[in-house]
């Protein structure tokens, strides 16, 4: 008896009726479908990638990996193209959200400044680009004029600035750091710029990380400035050579006369794409659980109106 | 003449004032300094090469010294028997994903948010996230492998249960827009529901409580309490959805573009990439599409913007 008052206590004395007790069985089980739905392709793709070409290609990958076998990653690593793409991809990472990261804070910090001389007109000059922008063809004339065209600023240098990090950066600044901070600091004679870097940046660590990971990803898996501006295979980054592999479906097979050799290379063409997937995506896939957190968190930041 | 004269006086030592103010911030100007020379080249600068529709641009002449043509580009455009495929396929499949898209997180998120269990609620939000993080070139490969008709999963399983073979989704241009679509769904409606999620998350417990007294079942008090508690968060999103309705994103598109689909999948973006850079180099024609384009969204934005202030709802200036 006691121990039935005491969980009543803890759900504030108010026990679920039966219609309720059926309402959580139903969004349970709605939900648990959607689960599923959710991550079953992406079980049955890391199967199929460790299984072996013939079990893929007949269809008795269901669940579980048949033939276990590394055929698929083999063939992933054989490819000229991909350790250099990888490599591509991470420099153009690093380079690129390091860019990003610097341009933001220095852009959000005077626009948090209450006292900023020109705020308004600043963050409008930054807000009209979100509403209208020049066009794919005046942003390529213009690389072209900079000789940018093949070179990773290209990649880098356009989007330097998202609107959309920088006002959750800003509203960070002006909301989550106390403005007291300041004031104390300007009476102690602390100049504008040794407030930034002794105070404001150390405390800022939270949004600078959510920032940082959403540019990172933006990068990772960005195709469309590499397909426009890049022509060299070499300085492909990742996503080019997936597309050429996954979607354009250009593979480098040799000439093989023999037909059954060369249905097997089909075969193996079609395993080496779900182990291309699972190689390509992994790195963001595990991370992702933990750096949930983070991004649930910006995208609260986000949310409040600049 | 009196008036001028005031401003005169009145402006002089009043701009004296805003220059000394603004010299004490000169570190904050100079901080501001090199983000607004990056804006100047890269995003304004390009709006004035905008200029191009209007000409018929020569590499060798550039875009200043390039020839006026006036609107030859646009009468071109909308004259082409593309003109309204192009754009009945954008309009198509954004209204479609905003339909279809749109709804799915909120109840996503009321749902769960209404559930008990913490460990499962935080399961099904990990795993509802994980597809947000794949990129759109590992999402169309994914597509393309699981509905291929010979060796992809939706084939083999249709041979099996129907015993007839899956059609060629990507050959056929009336599935397009589903497979566009739902896929999206699949990849975006997780990470949909984090916005709304804190957003709920603010509803003051108490309110529950007094529901809960009154007799309200859960699903009345989703209705009543939680619902109306994101009715702003939804406006506002409703209102950056509908403003983007023309433009959709050209990348997916592109990827999942297919010979025997490009009847209902050919959208403004991709056609005007194909027209300065795969098919010749019609720069002017392009840029005059592009334009084109912009002025519409602009155009949706500010008038769907207009709508919700005047009805007294959120909006977004």
């Amino acid at each position: 008896m006691e121990q039935a008052v005491a969980i009543d206590k803890r759900r504030n004395n108010i026990q679920v009726t039966k219609g309720d007790r059926f309402y959580y069985m139903v969004v349970g089980l709605l939900l648990t479908l959607l689960l599923i739905v959710l991550i079953y392709p992406i079980i049955y793709i890391v199967s199929a990638s460790f299984s072996s070409a013939n079990a893929v290609t007949s269809g008795k990958v269901l669940l579980w990996p048949v033939d276990p076998g590394l055929d698929g990653y083999r063939a992933v690593f054989k490819h000229s193209l991909f350790f250099r793409s990888f490599e591509n991809s991470f420099v153009y990472t690093l380079i690129g959200t390091l860019l990003n990261l610097s341009m933001t804070i220095i852009a959000a910090y005077p626009l948090s400044r209450r006292d900023m001389p020109f705020k308004g007109l600043i963050m409008f000059l930054f807000t009209f680009t979100m509403i209208f922008s020049g066009g794919m063809i005046p942003d390529y004339i213009l690389l072209k004029d900079l000789s940018m065209i093949d070179t990773i600023w290209a990649l880098a240098l356009p989007g330097s600035i998202n609107v959309v990090y920088l006002i959750i950066m800003r509203t960070f600044m002006m909301h989550s750091v106390p403005s007291e901070l300041l004031e104390a600091s300007q009476i102690d004679g602390c100049s504008d710029t040794k407030y930034f870097f002794r105070i404001l940046l150390p405390l800022s660590g939270p949004v600078i990380a959510v920032v940082t990971l959403y540019y990172a990803v933006g990068h990772w898996n960005n195709y469309f400035h590499a397909l426009l501006y890049m022509y060299t295979p070499e300085k492909f980054p990742l996503q080019l050579i997936l597309r050429e592999i996954l979607i354009a479906n250009t593979m480098e097979t040799n000439m093989v006369s023999d037909p059954s050799l060369a249905e097997a290379q089909q075969s193996l063409a079609d395993l080496l794409k779900y182990s291309l997937i699972i190689l390509s995506s992994a790195p963001l896939l595990i991370l992702s659980p933990f750096v949930k957190r983070f991004f649930a968190k910006g995208a609260m930041i986000g949310a409040i109106k600049g | 003449m009196e008036t001028v004269k005031d401003v005169i006086r009145i402006g002089k030592p009043l701009s004296r004032g805003n220059l000394r103010k603004n010299l004490k911030h000169w570190q904050l100007m100079l901080f501001i300094l090199i983000p607004l020379i990056y804006l100047l080249i890269f995003k304004y600068y390009p709006m004035l090469g905008a200029q191009i529709a209007f000409k018929d641009f020569k590499p060798q002449l550039g875009i200043w010294g390039s020839e006026w043509v006036g609107m030859k580009h646009f009468d071109a455009f909308f004259q082409s028997y593309q003109f309204e495929r192009v754009l009945r396929n954008t309009f198509v499949i954004s209204l479609y994903s905003l339909i279809a898209g749109f709804p799915i997180p909120i109840i996503l998120a009321l749902l769960l948010h209404s559930m008990r269990g913490k460990r499962f609620k935080s399961l099904v939000e990990t795993v509802s996230y994980m597809p947000h993080f794949i990129s759109t070139v590992v999402i169309v490969g994914m597509i393309m492998q699981l509905f291929n008709p010979h060796i992809g999963l939706a084939g083999v399983v249709s041979q099996s249960v129907f015993g007839q073979p899956l059609p060629d989704l990507f050959g056929s241009p009336g599935s397009f827009s589903h497979l566009y679509v739902w896929s999206g769904i699949w990849q975006n409606a997780g990470w949909g529901t984090i916005i709304y999620a804190a957003a709920l998350a603010g509803v003051d417990p108490a309110q529950h409580e007094a529901a809960q007294i009154d007799g309200a079942s859960r699903f009345k008090r989703i209705l009543y309490v939680d619902l109306p508690a994101i009715m702003p968060t939804i406006t506002i999103l409703l209102i950056i959805n509908a403003g983007n309705m023309m433009s959709v994103g050209f990348e997916k598109v592109f990827l999942m573009q297919t010979d025997l689909n490009l009847r209902s999948s050919e959208i403004i973006s991709t056609y005007v990439y194909k027209v300065s850079f795969v098919q010749g180099s019609n720069f002017s024609f392009a840029s005059a599409i592009g334009l084109f384009n912009s002025l519409i969204n602009m155009v949706l934005l500010l008038i769907v913007n207009g709508v919700t202030r005047r009805m007294g709802g959120s909006s977004l200036w």
